[in-house]
């Protein structure tokens, strides 16, 4: 696997998230590098789409910040933080695709907005990344047209167009198949190896984590913060904090432990 | 017909002093005629002692469902509150299995809604907060409009032109049927009522003028301003909404690409377009409606009512009309997009924003409409 350095990219520094005063997760800080892929897990409603979207600048922290760079995302100016934005490459967990456009219209209108590149050439990079997602010959289809698997992989496509520093994917094989969730995978460890792209992913599905997860933040909803981190196959071994531990086994930590009271009962 | 159902028969009854037989016969299945639950919770409190256990007594037990389960456990739940003894034992195992699955997680005390009235100073200063927000949200919406514009003007806004002709199409062209109808329908009724009141003075050939002075003025953009509000200002908040609930919007944003200029301003320009060529058709049309019936029914020659209409119309009143259908477009655009933004999340709040653009939209039109006549009368136009 191929290491980029230590470079670090994003730094997440005592984030608290809140809806009014109601306060979702408290005290995040982690760090995350260059052409890593790192997870954001924990259970069902427990914030981690929450925390994407404050990375994505949907929505502003109740407390903290996020750097790229070592720069202030939420602290630069406006200008900046959109600049900042075209970097960014987002799949969105239903793909969010433009839904009066074509899939080549989708993948192009970034490019038509942010670089120079003709009409022709535009068409011709928007085809290479519908290809490089295996959407060829679906250009001109409108996404009511495709399945949602297709939607989400021409969201990647989009999301790639202008080729992003950092990718962040929301839920990437939620509603997919068990292969196409694989095939899902590889394309991530694809992409990150050959572009070098720095991969956030939201996710709870452990096939996915114990397959493309490099580092890792674990957030838990008793506790409402982070609860441990790492990569996410060294917890597994070496966690000893249960619930993170049940978590990653898929509950088994704690069936054996019912079982085993079962049996004693 | 299933000829071998049947019936299923509850008996009750108590054994020595503190033990509850309770005996299920036939079939349990959930539909109507399941005996009740009340002859147990009788025979349980009327006896003597207390009762201290209860069994069951299954073995002419047909087929059962979740009919048999529900009343399982109401007499579970009932042992529980008194403290007597609950014997499974005899219950079909997938009974006994399920009654503990729903007895796995204790009912969440806090998670019951409570419909607590909030005291009337709390519920009023809510009320009021709540508007200001609403008004702080639909002024940042226009301000963000203007600003939107004037980068149009500039040519630095993000949009594409395509959009706008595609929305042109659907609000322009596709509205001509509708308008018509409406509007030769309005003038038609406006001729009839003048007429039958003109006749009176033998003034009907004054109707021409009534016809076309209310049309031009006020008749024609308003109507035309209904009618493209519910038709267009609802789809825009349809598709605003829906767009959100998809969270295209927020695609949209993480492209560092404004919302505004790519949704708002298209369709705010279609219909600053093609309002003021639909009232002018919607005129038309309405003079025509007060034609048909002055020729047909109030026999006043073609020539002549054509005559009075050409004298009565000035350039003023036509242009004021012309104006404000296109001020009622912008408004329509506006609400429309507004509600179609601050949607909310699911089906149901798409409805919401919809009706919500429609009622603004409607009550802004004819309360500035009634604006527009106060400022007339004062400048003397």
């Amino acid at each position: 696997m191929k290491t980029n350095g230590n470079h670090i990219m994003i730094e997440i520094r005592d984030l608290t998230m809140a809806f009014g005063s109601f306060v979702v997760m408290r005290d995040i800080s982690t760090t995350i590098r260059q052409a890593e892929i790192f997870i954001i897990m924990g259970g069902s409603g427990c914030g981690k789409s929450t925390l994407l979207r404050h990375m994505i600048g949907l929505k502003s922290p109740a407390k903290g910040d996020i750097f790229y760079d070592g720069e202030s995302f939420w602290r630069m100016s406006d200008n900046a933080r959109q600049q900042k934005l075209r970097t960014f490459g987002v799949l969105f967990q239903s793909g969010a695709l433009w839904s009066s456009m074509t899939l080549e219209e989708n993948v192009g209108l970034p490019l038509g907005e942010y670089t120079d590149l003709s009409p022709a050439e535009i068409r011709d990079i928007a085809r290479l990344k519908l290809a490089l997602v295996g959407l060829k010959g679906f250009e001109e289809f409108y996404p009511a047209e495709i399945s949602g698997g297709m939607c989400k992989r021409a969201g990647l496509a989009r999301a790639m167009a202008l080729d992003p520093d950092v990718l962040f994917f929301d839920e990437p094989s939620a509603g997919l198949d068990p292969i196409s969730s694989r095939n899902l995978d590889e394309l991530i460890l694809q992409l990150r190896d050959s572009l070098g792209a720095t991969f956030v992913v939201v996710t709870h599905e452990l096939q996915s984590i114990f397959a493309i997860g490099d580092n890792s933040v674990f957030l838990d909803t008793n506790t409402r913060t982070m609860r441990a981190q790492g990569n996410p196959r060294e917890l597994l071994n070496n966690s000893t904090d249960p619930y993170v531990r049940e978590f990653l086994t898929r509950g088994e930590a704690k069936q054996k432990r019912t079982e085993a009271e079962a049996a004693a009962v | 017909m299933d000829s071998q159902t049947t019936k299923p028969i509850l008996t009750v009854q108590r054994v020595g002093e503190d033990l509850l037989q309770v005996g299920l016969t036939g079939e349990w299945i959930a539909k109507a005629g399941l005996p009740g639950f009340d002859s147990v919770e009788k025979v349980f409190t009327s006896g003597p002692g207390p009762v201290k256990a209860m069994e069951f007594q299954t073995t002419e037990l047909g087929r059962w469902n979740s009919g048999l389960i529900a009343f399982v456990v109401k007499c579970f739940e009932l042992c529980k509150q008194h403290k007597a003894e609950f014997r499974a034992q005899t219950l079909p195992a997938g009974v006994s299995a399920l009654l503990q699955l729903s007895q796995a997680v204790p009912e969440k005390k806090d998670a019951v809604r409570g419909d607590e009235k909030s005291p009337f100073f709390e519920h009023l200063g809510l009320i009021v907060i709540g508007l200001s927000k609403g008004a702080t949200e639909m002024l940042t919406f226009v301000g963000e409009s203007v600003v939107s514009l004037g980068k149009l003007l500039r040519k630095t806004a993000q949009f594409r032109w395509s959009d706008t002709f595609l929305v042109m199409q659907e609000c322009g062209p596709k509205a001509l049927g509708i308008v018509a109808l409406i509007n030769f329908l309005i003038g038609m009724i406006l001729a009839f009522v003048g007429a039958v009141q003109l006749q009176q003075f033998g003034a009907a050939i004054y109707t021409a003028d009534l016809v076309a002075i209310a049309t031009v003025r006020e008749m024609g953009c308003i109507m035309t301003g209904i009618i493209m509000c519910g038709r267009t200002g609802a789809a825009f908040a349809a598709q605003l909404g829906t767009m959100k609930v998809n969270q295209e919007i927020e695609a949209f944003r993480t492209f560092g690409f404004s919302p505004f200029e790519f949704l708002v301003v298209p369709r705010m320009l279609a219909l600053i377009l093609m309002m003021p060529v639909l009232v002018l058709f919607a005129n038309l049309i309405s003079i025509f409606g007060g034609f048909v019936v002055s020729t047909w029914m109030l026999h006043i020659t073609p020539m002549l009512y054509i005559n009075r209409t050409i004298q009565s119309v000035t350039l003023t009143s036509f242009l004021l009309g012309i104006f404000k259908g296109t001020y009622f477009g912008v408004v329509i655009a506006l609400t429309g997009c507004l509600r179609g933004m601050q949607c909310g999340t699911n089906a149901a709040a798409v409805g919401l924003a919809t009706t919500s653009a429609v009622v603004t939209g409607i009550t802004v039109i004819i309360a500035s409409d009634g604006l527009f006549a106060v400022i007339c009368n004062a400048l003397g136009i």
